[in-house]
């Protein structure tokens, strides 16, 4: 399933962190696991998260056992909103 | 001259009741552990040491996170007269596979006696071990090791250890870091101890907060060792709580008035751009008083903008210091800052790179501002030399050299390496630099080292990596790092010869690239740039020419209008 918080998120990663915006990320993708999202950027995906949707995302949960893919992370959101 | 068990003893005899470590897990209460908690704990481990078979002088590689359990292995081992050194715990990023060769790399040269981990990792470290071939006698699972125990200090082989006598190794990452171990003696670090202790002018007041890895110098000597050693409270957080949640370095200091810290170049940055106003409420900075730039180039830009985000919550601009180190002289060779401001110059930067001489830039010039190291600490000298080994005169740059009383004994059974490493009784650190009155300034580096957050990384283990991807020939791949003025530290860009000319296959080729290195090695790789052959600049005896390349890489990169 891609909907707009899936495309928000890909666009910003690819073209913020990875800094290749052209890079296409499958939802169903390892972002943290993989090492496609590093852990310097960790935080920064924490902050657009809350600034974008208004879910915060605590320090404990910024790794794979909470979401390791996009679908993961967009599940996390909406389950906050 | 004491011992480390020695100066253990001291403590605990002295100041049982005394908070040696307080340790900070997010999402746990602060756990206070006092000097009797700390041999109690580290006694337990020199029973299991005995135990297992372990004689004083073989080595014991700790895989544990920050915790109490690495501190009693830790100093456990001291107390028993073994060699421990901390290997780099496995992240999520690296895969398993990749840690296992790293592992067995280290484990071939190092030749250590036993592993002590987690029961969930003892899968892992077990699996390259061969019996009967190599070393490791026994995988120590940190759950079924004795208990805290009252010390019977007279039985403990740490007390049977001479000053001259390997006290522990360092490695750094990758596999030739790991093969690279630094072995120092009780004799070397407590003298770096007691000549840096000095420098920095440690009083009773003072209160050291790290969260940094432990398996790098910077960690291990300024914020393991001195304090728990010499009596001051630490403060130690892990670096996997800090790089999720920054601000809690600055709570802690203000907290515990904390007053000593050693950060790398990227961490200004980073504390600067990635903490939240919300999460500074009520913190107070004013009795942090030395916060040294140490382990990779230092940027005045980083330190400057981290106490115009901080000043209004008590930092003090005397509170940013410098600091030059290396794990093979303990720790610091200079420590600047402390009795005079830190100095910085704006040095014409032509002149620099093509007469290699730090000349005072003219208004209207290009300049480069270079951030003042500080002078030597006590014992020990600085010399910068010429490529004969000719010592030059002031601003001229040329290798830096070092001469102290707290030099390794050795690249731990590596002869023909250290034998390499001095001249004359000189280290030789590879690193360039000049001096000015004194005042040692690092303008770069003679080998093609990559420093990434503080972090050594040899550009010759991440090329292999690249090889391991279809399409790209050994030889063929190039890697090394370039300045990012916003993260304050080294992006690694990766260079390689493809003969494809498909833009999918390309990209195919420059994604597994990106892949291999990131999952196969401790850092990410921020730029793959693939190119057609011939592209890349060999040696004359066929090897890659680093920094050759790297700047072929840079000159394109200009003229395609990108900024590196």
């Amino acid at each position: 399933m891609t909907d707009e918080i899936t495309t928000t998120l890909a666009n910003y990663i690819a073209a913020e962190i990875l800094k290749q915006p052209t890079h296409l990320i499958d939802p169903d993708e390892a972002i943290l696991s993989s090492g496609l999202i590093d852990s310097f950027h960790l935080v920064d995906l924490g902050m657009f998260v809350e600034d974008k949707f208004g879910v915060r995302i605590d320090d404990s949960e910024l790794n794979a056992s909470t979401f390791d893919t996009l679908n993961q992370l967009v599940a996390h959101i909406r389950s906050r909103k | 001259m004491p011992t480390f068990s020695d100066l253990l003893r001291s403590r605990y005899e002295e100041t049982p009741e005394k908070v040696s470590v307080t340790m900070l897990h997010a999402g746990q209460p602060e756990r206070p552990i006092t000097y009797r908690d700390l041999i109690h704990g580290a006694s337990g481990y020199v029973q299991t040491y005995a135990q297992n078979g372990i004689q004083p002088g073989d080595v014991v590689l700790l895989i544990l996170q920050h915790g109490m359990e690495l501190l009693y292995a830790y100093y456990g081992a001291v107390l028993y007269g073994a060699i421990p050194s901390i290997m780099p715990f496995l992240t999520e990023k690296l895969l398993p596979d990749r840690y296992r060769a790293d592992l067995a790399a280290l484990v071939s040269v190092t030749q250590p006696k036993a592993i002590v981990t987690y029961r969930e990792f003892e899968g892992e470290v077990g699996t390259p071990l061969k019996p009967g071939v190599d070393s490791v006698r026994a995988v120590i699972v940190s759950d079924q090791t004795e208990g805290p125990t009252p010390p019977y200090f007279g039985s403990f082989g740490g007390f049977c250890r001479k000053p001259e006598d390997i006290v522990l190794l360092q490695h750094s990452s990758g596999t030739t870091g790991l093969q690279k171990g630094v072995a120092l003696s009780h004799q070397a670090v407590i003298n770096q101890l007691n000549n840096y202790g000095k420098a920095i002018h440690l009083t009773d007041a003072d209160v050291f907060v790290s969260w940094l890895p432990l398996y790098h110098d910077m960690g291990l000597i300024a914020c393991w060792l001195m304090p728990i050693l010499m009596g001051y409270p630490l403060i130690l957080m892990s670096p996997f709580d800090w790089i999720r949640a920054p601000h809690r370095l600055l709570q802690a200091v203000s907290k515990y008035k904390g007053t000593l810290s050693w950060l790398p170049n990227f961490a200004y940055n980073f504390c600067t751009q990635k903490i939240r106003d919300r999460d500074l409420e009520g913190v107070d900075l004013s009795t942090w008083r030395a916060i040294s730039n140490c382990s990779e180039p230092m940027r005045w830009n980083s330190q400057q903008a981290f106490y115009e985000r901080f000043r209004n919550l008590g930092l003090h601009s005397e509170a940013l210091t410098t600091c030059y180190a290396m794990a093979e002289n303990v720790f610091a060779v200079t420590q600047g800052g402390i009795d005079t401001p830190v100095v910085y110059e704006d040095i014409d930067r032509d002149i620099l790179q093509t007469k290699k001489i730090a000349q005072v830039a003219h208004s209207g010039q290009i300049a480069v501002r270079m951030l003042g190291a500080g002078r030597p600490i006590l014992n020990t000298r600085v010399l910068i030399l010429d490529m004969k080994g000719h010592p030059l005169a002031d601003r001229h740059v040329g290798e830096v050299a070092v001469q102290s009383d707290c030099m390794l004994t050795g690249y731990y059974h590596r002869p023909d390496v250290t034998e390499r490493s001095f001249v004359d009784g000189w280290y030789l650190t590879g690193d360039l630099g000049y001096i000015v009155d004194g005042e040692l300034y690092i303008t770069g580096r003679k080998k093609d080292l990559i420093i990434v957050g503080g972090k050594n990384i040899y550009p010759q283990d991440l090329e292999l990596l690249a090889y391991e991807v279809p399409g790209v020939h050994a030889g063929r791949a190039s890697a090394f790092g370039v300045f990012n003025e916003v993260t304050g530290t080294e992006d690694v860009v990766m260079v390689a010869e493809v003969e494809v000319n498909d833009p999918v296959e390309r990209r195919k080729i420059a994604d597994g690239i990106r892949a291999t290195v990131t999952r196969g090695s401790v850092v990410a790789l921020r730029y793959v740039h693939l190119v057609s052959p011939p592209w890349l600049i060999k040696t004359s005896s066929g090897k890659t020419a680093r920094s050759a390349n790297r700047e072929k890489f840079l000159k394109e990169m200009h003229m395609k209008g990108l900024m590196f």
